[in-house]
């Protein structure tokens, strides 16, 4: 197994396995578990609130009931024959999934350059790197409009995605992931020779993938939900990504709340479901970006 | 040429070849704007007309600008209770979390499910949650209990709470996944050395638990409060067609920028807000990790 890897699960393995010793249930431990069942419950109660109001009627979302009387898809027919949620929804995967692979490449890149190569400038550029953490997007956001509009990037893909297309968070953890790649096995793949750039791809790359699953996970969550750069750079109702257009749509919809549930709905359940599938990894990832980013 | 070039030297070519677009990028894209903001924060500009310096009368402007004031207050509120709250609260959580087994990874599912929805999905349906009697499901449950309605987001008063309320919740967590992590990584030596000599729960909790928490912590409270200084999603969306809230009560610094330069077009008013936005978070960041890591 990948090195990076068996220093990850060891992490983050005693993590997923409860460390609490078997006992016998006793009324203490037992009040404390129905006192975290029922936080947990009201932690999803919104979600679960939001998916079941995307099923009721419109006289139905007075009520408090969890399950509708009659569930239906309706809303959801409506909202996507609108045809808007669709483009948007397509939007946000294109850009979402551009910019992960762009994280993926060039945050690994520049990561393992600066951990395993030893050459004039590389404390520079590694402060120089590290410091853009410091500065708030929203300080940016005025510079960047004004460089898109000169440039004609309003209201386009790219105008989106140039911003996040690489990121020192990413470059960080990725750089901490390559410092568990021993220098034997570049050393080695050097004398079997390869080049720089293909050491770097097939035999360093894979050392790290769990890294850059975390990663990607990340760079994807983040832009699926990123909202105040593509609501100031497009103008175009077709440009929008699912945030701005939702809450778009959310103004214009105003009371009719079971078609606003809808589309809060309909721009939740994609993440939702991607960590049902991938929970014990997510939460990994979680852990090591926190412990190492 | 190349193959002339001693193996020193081969490896800084490929090292600049591999960083030659990144650097360019972070040239173009992160230190150009950064020195840009500055410099127009320095400039009287509307996007049309010229671009006039007109040296502090920005900043100067912030300073007796009333609207500025109040959205300071309402910045540092949102960060005085939104980190506390959230720390201990997530903190609560994990301690007991870490002491079960039954059904374990199911419970840490439901305290983590908010973290993946997105902020202004999720600022939609706490809005429609606060809605009046016979919409909001809050004020719908009050009023089965007889208890007069609440008016969340139209209240002076409540509105900053109730919009921070979404805030925290999303945020929770991921906080409690980093505490519990945090609690693993204690050895367990310390608790059965701890046990032998009889030492209470309580006593275990504050003289071990929470000072070896401690880097955890510094994480946690200068991580949540960049996040609770930057609010804008959950504000933005509870409050459009009123952005900012009843006479301004909810609207932080982030929002105001969005106005001054999206809205009014003042780009150099703007950017000294944003500037000043800045120099908050460097402040704040850097007094909490002095005084958190002294202690």
């Amino acid at each position: 197994m990948a090195v990076a890897d068996t220093e990850f699960r060891a992490a983050s393995e005693t993590l997923l396995a409860p460390r609490a010793p078997r006992r016998k249930a006793n009324a203490g431990q037992i009040a404390r578990w129905l006192l975290l069942f029922a936080g947990g419950i009201l932690m999803v109660a919104p979600i679960a609130y939001m998916i079941s109001t995307s099923l009721k009627w419109p006289h139905e979302i007075y009520d408090l009931a969890l399950i509708p009387d009659e569930p239906h898809l309706e809303n959801y027919v409506y909202v996507l024959e609108d045809g808007r949620f669709y483009g948007w929804f397509i939007n946000s995967i294109i850009i979402a999934t551009i910019t992960t692979v762009s994280n993926v490449i060039f945050d690994s890149l520049v990561g393992y350059t600066l951990c395993k190569f030893r050459f004039p400038g590389r404390y520079i550029v590694f402060i120089a790197i590290l410091s853009t953490l410091m500065i708030p997007t929203e300080m940016l956001v005025i510079p960047w409009y004004l460089m898109s509009q000169s440039l004609g990037w309003l209201d386009s893909y790219w105008g989106i995605m140039f911003p996040g297309l690489m990121t020192a968070f990413g470059t960080f953890l990725m750089k901490q992931f390559f410092e568990t790649v021993p220098d034997d096995f570049i050393e080695a793949a050097r004398i079997d020779g390869l080049n720089e750039l293909q050491i770097w791809w097939t035999v360093a790359m894979p050392l790290v993938r769990p890294a850059l699953a975390a990663l990607a996970i990340f760079v994807f969550l983040g832009n699926w939900t990123a909202f105040i750069w593509p609501l100031i750079v497009t103008n175009s109702v077709e440009m929008y990504t699912l945030p701005v257009g939702l809450s778009s749509f959310g103004d214009e919809a105003d009371v009719q709340w079971e078609l606003i549930m809808t589309g809060a709905a309909i721009s939740t359940i994609p993440t939702l479901v991607v960590f049902l599938i991938f929970q014990r990894f997510i939460i990994r990832g979680v852990v090591m970006a926190g412990l190492k980013g | 040429m190349y193959r002339s070039l001693s193996v020193r030297h081969k490896h800084i070519v490929w090292a600049w070849a591999f960083l030659a677009i990144p650097v360019a990028f972070y040239v173009v894209i992160r230190f150009y704007p950064t020195a840009n903001a500055m410099l127009i924060s320095f400039q009287d500009w509307n996007l049309l007309g010229d671009r006039t310096w007109t040296g502090w009368k920005n900043y100067e402007k912030l300073w007796s600008d009333p609207v500025f004031w109040k959205v300071f207050r309402n910045t540092f509120v949102y960060l005085l209770i939104g980190t506390p709250v959230s720390l201990v609260v997530a903190f609560a959580i994990a301690y007991h979390l870490d002491k079960l087994r039954f059904m374990h990874g199911f419970l840490r599912m439901l305290y983590f499910l908010p973290f993946m929805t997105s902020a202004v999905a999720m600022a939609w349906v706490w809005r429609w949650f606060y809605q009046p009697v016979p919409i909001g499901l809050i004020n719908n449950f009050l009023s089965t209990l007889g208890i007069p309605q609440v008016e969340f987001l139209r209240s002076t008063t409540l509105a900053l709470p109730s919009i921070l309320a979404p805030a925290v919740w999303a945020g929770l967590g991921f906080q409690v996944i980093i505490f519990m992590a945090g609690l693993r990584a204690i050895p367990g030596s310390y608790y059965e050395a701890a046990r032998i000599d009889g030492v209470s729960a309580w006593t275990i909790l504050w003289e071990i638990t929470i000072p070896l928490l401690k880097p955890t912590i510094v994480f946690i409270v200068v991580f949540s409060s960049i996040g609770f200084l930057r609010i804008f999603d959950h504000v933005f969306n509870m409050t459009t067609g009123d952005p900012g809230g009843p006479l301004n009560s909810t609207k932080p610094l982030v929002l105001m920028i969005y106005q001054t330069a999206f809205t009014d077009y003042s780009m150099g008013y703007a950017a000294a807000q944003t500037v000043v936005l800045f120099l908050i978070l460097l402040i704040v960041s850097l007094v909490q990790l002095r005084i958190l890591r002294d202690r």
